[in-house]
């Protein structure tokens, strides 16, 4: 449906976007996911025909969007970054503008009113946007590209700025409209692609580093064996000892409880090899005893981190699996800095 | 493009533009054709009244358009129109449309005007028909001249109060420059002030006579910088 490749964009001489290529199949919701300043909203750019891309191509169901912008602009719903609104308009008023912008050839009572319902903003139909909160303006924003109902949608940066309630209405209403549309959303925050995404492309410094399904990604991230242990004993000498143990990887501390005399160690073993028993007897033989123990599955944020900075990232107990997304909502939110930690 | 002209159109009367425009042109004209041409019955002077309309483009001219792309880019809402299904083209002209429209019926308002002159002046044989709609062609070509380079430097800021300053200082130099080419020694300086200055053009027209040449001239101000600012657009694309 959505076909990218090698595409370059250069601002004088900052390449912005570097050689990339994906493709988006139909029904297909793709998260496209990077630090801030990664290339993501210039990709999105080019792709909806605002900005031109100084290499490559990208397509929307064939056509071209520098041969036909027109064609293949009328396939496409685009929510920028902040939502294209004009304040002085009610919200009846500019999804009709909407409407007649583009060309839409729908019954027009019918099909705005539908929107209006999938996104829940009838009740502010007759207000003006100005009034509105933050989260109903990225609602209106959402209406204004399901006008026309295109085939492909694409937003950027859907749930910046909205409060963890409206987060959760914003993903499920994504996750609704996935259903019928290929869409393509970006984002900085890694339990939202896990929560509504297919596919997770992620891009650094206008590069691709990853392009894989999430189950795909969950399944080589379960593989790994990792685990928090909270040990009581010295921690130089616990830690050194742990790093020469036959069977583990890798270790290090994670944190130092002072009052509870323990230290909590990351600890990963062979891929495929269970060494909870063997940590076990191996601390009981050196009087060090394991006061808790608990099993880690690396979270995307670690991938990404890997990715992107070729170090392991710090691990946190998120649990990757399918309602990670709305668990991690009630968490702060975690963000990637840039390249540098 | 038709949705873009009428939002635009709208959007004079959502805000106070739209209102502020039509009451400062009628109530100048008003004043004006009273002064020129009602004060002193004598002598019913259409040309000199056209002369003092044209000077209050300086100010409502750019009121008409500062805003009109410099806002669009500012709210972001120009990503709306640029990535619809409607040609670059098509979006200029219908900004450009709007605010001509807007001029347009309230200078044929300010027309009623010379309802007086054809009720008194006409049986002592002082009105000039021609001359009229010379003049009033004339005043059209002027403000959509003026109103496309107005587009064209709103497009160049986000700032509406910078674009307002520029096109005013703009308008008027491009009305005075006329006025300076007397004074000035060297024939190409003088003859490029003669070229630019608008006054030069509207002679002719105001004597009745329907000058091919200078409709062109107007008509080439107004396709030209509406031609650039669609390259401003092209090329903040490419850029």
């Amino acid at each position: 449906m959505i076909e990218i490749s090698n595409l370059v964009k250069k601002y004088g001489v900052n390449t912005a976007v570097d050689n990339i290529s994906f493709n988006v199949e139909k029904g297909e919701i793709v998260g496209f996911l990077g630090p801030n300043g990664a290339g993501k909203t210039t990709t999105l750019n080019i792709l909806t025909g605002y900005l031109s891309s100084s290499a490559g191509s990208a397509k929307i169901d064939g056509i071209d969007i520098l041969d036909n912008p027109s064609e293949a602009k009328k396939r496409i719903g685009f929510l920028p970054e902040q939502p294209p609104l004009y304040l002085d308009m009610t919200v009846k008023e500019y999804l009709n503008f909407a409407y007649n912008l583009k060309r839409c050839r729908l019954n027009r009572v019918k099909h705005i009113r539908e929107i209006c319902e999938v996104v829940k903003i009838t009740d502010v139909y007759n207000r003006m946007i100005k009034n509105l909160s933050k989260g109903y303006r990225q609602r209106v924003g959402i209406a204004q590209a399901l006008v026309g109902n295109p085939q492909v949608l694409i937003f950027d940066e859907p749930t910046v700025g909205l409060d963890p309630k409206q987060i959760i209405d914003i993903r499920n209403l994504i996750k609704a409209l996935g259903r019928d549309h290929t869409i393509i959303l970006s984002t900085h925050i890694l339990p939202e692609v896990q929560a509504i995404c297919d596919r997770i492309v992620i891009i650094n410094k206008g590069e691709i580093v990853a392009n894989e399904k999430t189950d795909d990604i969950a399944k080589s991230l379960m593989s790994s064996r990792r685990i928090m242990a909270r040990i009581s004993g010295p921690s130089t000498e616990v830690l050194s000892f742990l790093r020469n143990k036959e069977g583990i990887l890798y270790a290090e501390i994670l944190r130092e409880q002072k009052d509870s005399d323990s230290t909590a160690y990351l600890i990963e073993g062979q891929p495929n090899s269970d060494i909870r028993k063997m940590l076990f007897f191996a601390m009981s033989e050196q009087g060090w005893p394991i006061v808790g123990l608990e099993s880690v599955d690396m979270s995307l944020e670690d991938i990404f981190i890997k990715l992107v900075t070729g170090k392991p990232g710090k691990t946190r107990a998120v649990r990757l699996d399918t309602t990670a997304g709305e668990d991690a909502v009630n968490e702060p939110e975690i963000e990637i800095a840039g390249g540098d930690n | 493009m038709g949705a873009i002209f009428k939002r635009e159109f709208y959007a004079y009367f959502i805000s106070p533009v739209g209102y502020i425009f039509i009451t400062v042109f009628l109530l100048v004209a008003g004043g004006l054709f009273y002064l020129t041409n009602i004060s002193s019955p004598a002598q019913a002077d259409i040309t000199s009244y056209f002369m003092f309309i044209i000077f209050t483009f300086i100010v409502l001219i750019p009121l008409l358009t500062m805003r009109s792309l410099s806002e669009e880019r500012k709210t972001k809402t120009e990503q709306m129109l640029l990535t619809s299904p409607v040609s670059l083209t098509g979006i200029i002209f219908a900004k450009f449309l709007a605010a001509f429209v807007l001029f347009a019926g309230t200078l044929f308002i300010s027309c009623l005007n010379f309802y007086v002159l054809y009720e008194f002046a006409a049986t002592a044989g002082q009105t000039n028909t021609a001359v009229l709609i010379g003049n009033v062609i004339s005043i059209l070509l002027i403000g959509a001249a003026f109103i496309s380079i107005g587009l064209f430097i709103s497009a160049m800021t986000e700032n509406q109060l910078t674009a307002a300053i520029i096109s005013i200082t703009t308008i008027l130099f491009l009305l005075i420059s006329g006025a300076f080419s007397g004074a000035v020694n060297n024939t190409f300086i003088r003859y490029a002030l003669d070229f630019v200055s608008i006054f030069s053009r509207f002679q002719a027209f105001t004597y009745g006579i329907f000058d091919i040449s200078s409709v062109v001239y107007y008509a080439s101000i107004v396709v030209i910088f509406l031609f650039l600012t669609v390259r401003i657009y092209e090329m903040r694309r490419w850029q």
